[in-house]
């Protein structure tokens, strides 16, 4: 599936400034290898050590929080639009 | 941190990014924290000099970002912290304290403590236009005080939030944005225009100056207190930063030697229909789940809590628990309060008053134990939960027999019950 990724300015010298990436991918998993392949320094700002989703970043697809649409299990759709948000915690516990 | 006291670093990875408008570690996207340098105000930053200051939130000026040399607006906070013993005898105890923030001015809530902290940031970065995500409260402190202090302000909201909670954002002449979706999605936009614009978001990119001004709560509390902690807190979880916050303020003043060290238990509260930090509490999740909120406590109704993670942390680090309340059983504690306390609070304060009466009921809280319960709103904004609550009285000729009438059929009390005169 085509699809498009919204890239936050936070991350954007991670991928050459470039802001939207048009990729293809089945799933989130897929994407994030999609990613991986293109921008390998974007990788560890993605995922922790364990290849987990850091816990501060949020992924919408078509403005909707993707664990609300199955997670890891969401199957892309031709034209999703993929947000990547940081989370603005200012937690300290 | 050289000329301040105080500096952003990264919670997660410890990168110190020193003072600046961002709410982000770049290197691994985890929450900037205000870190303080505590050796320098120890031993001079004293009990009988903050005595000696003004009641409002900055005699704890040491222990808030702020600017060199700043000079506050607004005499924000020291709200009362009241002694609730009609309150606590309905409850089961006879230590029951209300921190009421129902009464914080200028706006009502305990945010205008944040908001002040934020603007004082706002101005000494340079923006001239300052800005929010909201589901009321903040809405209403960020319009206040940007008038007061010369900003524009531009306010987001989610469609359907309650009329007083919008007018009262409006009259103070911010550029107000209703948006067709939940707070959650609110707050999702508000981060993309705050990487898109040179705006001070006062919970996005001020966020980690913003939230110290919660610790102000805390603070209070204990000298309150007479300088002492509570055995126990519980704090209406939104977010979840508030509860973190007070937990904060709580070890600065153990740190800086102004309280006595003591173990204190935090509880959070929320209401059943957007409950995501209760929930992992429950299930013992470190982490929480997304919900999709419906409650009448729109002032609580976020789903994806961004700080439900450290609000998870210090609930289980501490001992405490969290619990949520059904609608109309935090309507029902609104009435409890405003009928025993003469306390009157919105849908939060009638979740947090409800949610202690559930901790006590199981035995989480002891009732010998000092208990505060953090009071975060006024209930003139949420008057609508109150609809069909009360009857609207026919109204009676102004006779004294009329009147009369009126009692006996009010209270049953007959004419020859009701003495005329009075003996002096």
């Amino acid at each position: 599936m085509n699809i498009t990724v919204q890239i936050p300015t936070a991350l954007r010298r991670h991928t050459s400034g470039i802001e939207r990436i048009t990729c293809t991918a089945a799933n989130l998993g897929e994407l994030f290898s999609a990613l991986d392949q293109q921008f390998p320094d974007l990788r560890p700002h993605l995922r922790d050590d364990a290849g987990q989703i850091r816990r501060f970043l949020n992924i919408y697809v078509n403005e909707e929080d993707i664990r609300f649409l199955g997670g890891n299990t969401y199957a892309f759709q031709d034209g999703d639009e993929v947000l990547l948000v940081p989370s603005i915690a200012g937690g300290l516990a | 941190m050289p000329g301040y006291g105080y500096e952003l670093r990264c919670r997660e990875c410890g990168k110190s990014w020193g003072n600046q408008p961002r709410s982000i570690c770049d290197d691994c996207f985890s929450p900037l924290e205000v870190f303080f340098d505590y050796d320098a105000i120890r031993g001079t930053f004293t009990r009988q000099q903050i005595a000696a200051r003004a009641p409002n939130m900055w005699r704890y000026a040491e222990l808030l970002p702020l600017p060199e040399n700043y000079s506050p607006t607004l005499p924000i906070g020291f709200t009362p912290l009241l002694n609730a013993p009609r309150l606590g005898e309905r409850l089961g105890t006879k230590n029951l304290f209300l921190k009421n923030d129902a009464v914080c001015l200028p706006t009502l809530s305990f945010k205008d403590r944040v908001v002040a902290v934020a603007l004082a940031q706002a101005r000494n970065f340079g923006f001239d236009t300052v800005a929010c995500s909201s589901t009321g409260n903040l809405a209403n402190a960020v319009a206040a005080q940007a008038a007061r202090n010369g900003f524009h302000a531009w306010i987001f909201i989610p469609a359907d939030l309650e009329p007083a909670k919008i007018v009262g954002t409006q009259v103070f002449g911010a550029n107000l944005v209703r948006i067709a979706g939940s707070y959650d999605q609110v707050n999702r936009l508000c981060s993309q225009i705050a990487d898109e614009r040179n705006w001070g978001f006062v919970n996005v990119n001020l966020r980690p100056y913003y939230a110290e001004g919660s610790k102000t709560v805390g603070f209070e509390i204990a000298e309150q207190l007479g300088w002492r902690l509570p055995d126990n807190i519980v704090v209406p979880m939104a977010g979840g930063s508030l509860i973190t916050k007070i937990k904060k303020a709580f070890g600065e003043l153990i740190e800086l030697g102004l309280v006595e060290p003591k173990p204190v238990r935090f509880f959070g509260a929320q209401a059943t229909g957007c409950s995501p930090i209760s929930t992992a509490i429950k299930a013992g999740n470190s982490e929480i789940e997304p919900q999709k909120p419906s409650t009448v406590a729109r002032s609580l109704a976020i789903g994806n809590p961004a700080d439900g993670h450290y609000a998870i942390k210090t609930i289980s680090q501490t001992g405490g628990w969290a619990e949520d309340v059904s609608d109309s059983e935090l309507v029902e504690s609104i009435q409890l309060l405003a009928e025993t306390e003469g306390v009157f609070t919105e849908t939060a304060g009638g979740v947090t008053v409800g949610t202690a009466d559930k901790l006590y009921r199981q035995g989480r809280i002891h009732p010998d134990e000092t208990t505060v319960l953090c009071v975060t709103g006024n209930g003139l904004k949420t008057t609508d939960v109150l609809t069909g609550k009360y009857e609207t009285e026919v109204p009676i000729p102004p006779k004294i027999a009329e009147f009369d009438r009126y009692l006996e059929s009010r209270l049953g009390v007959g004419e020859k019950d009701v003495p005329a005169t009075v003996e002096v």
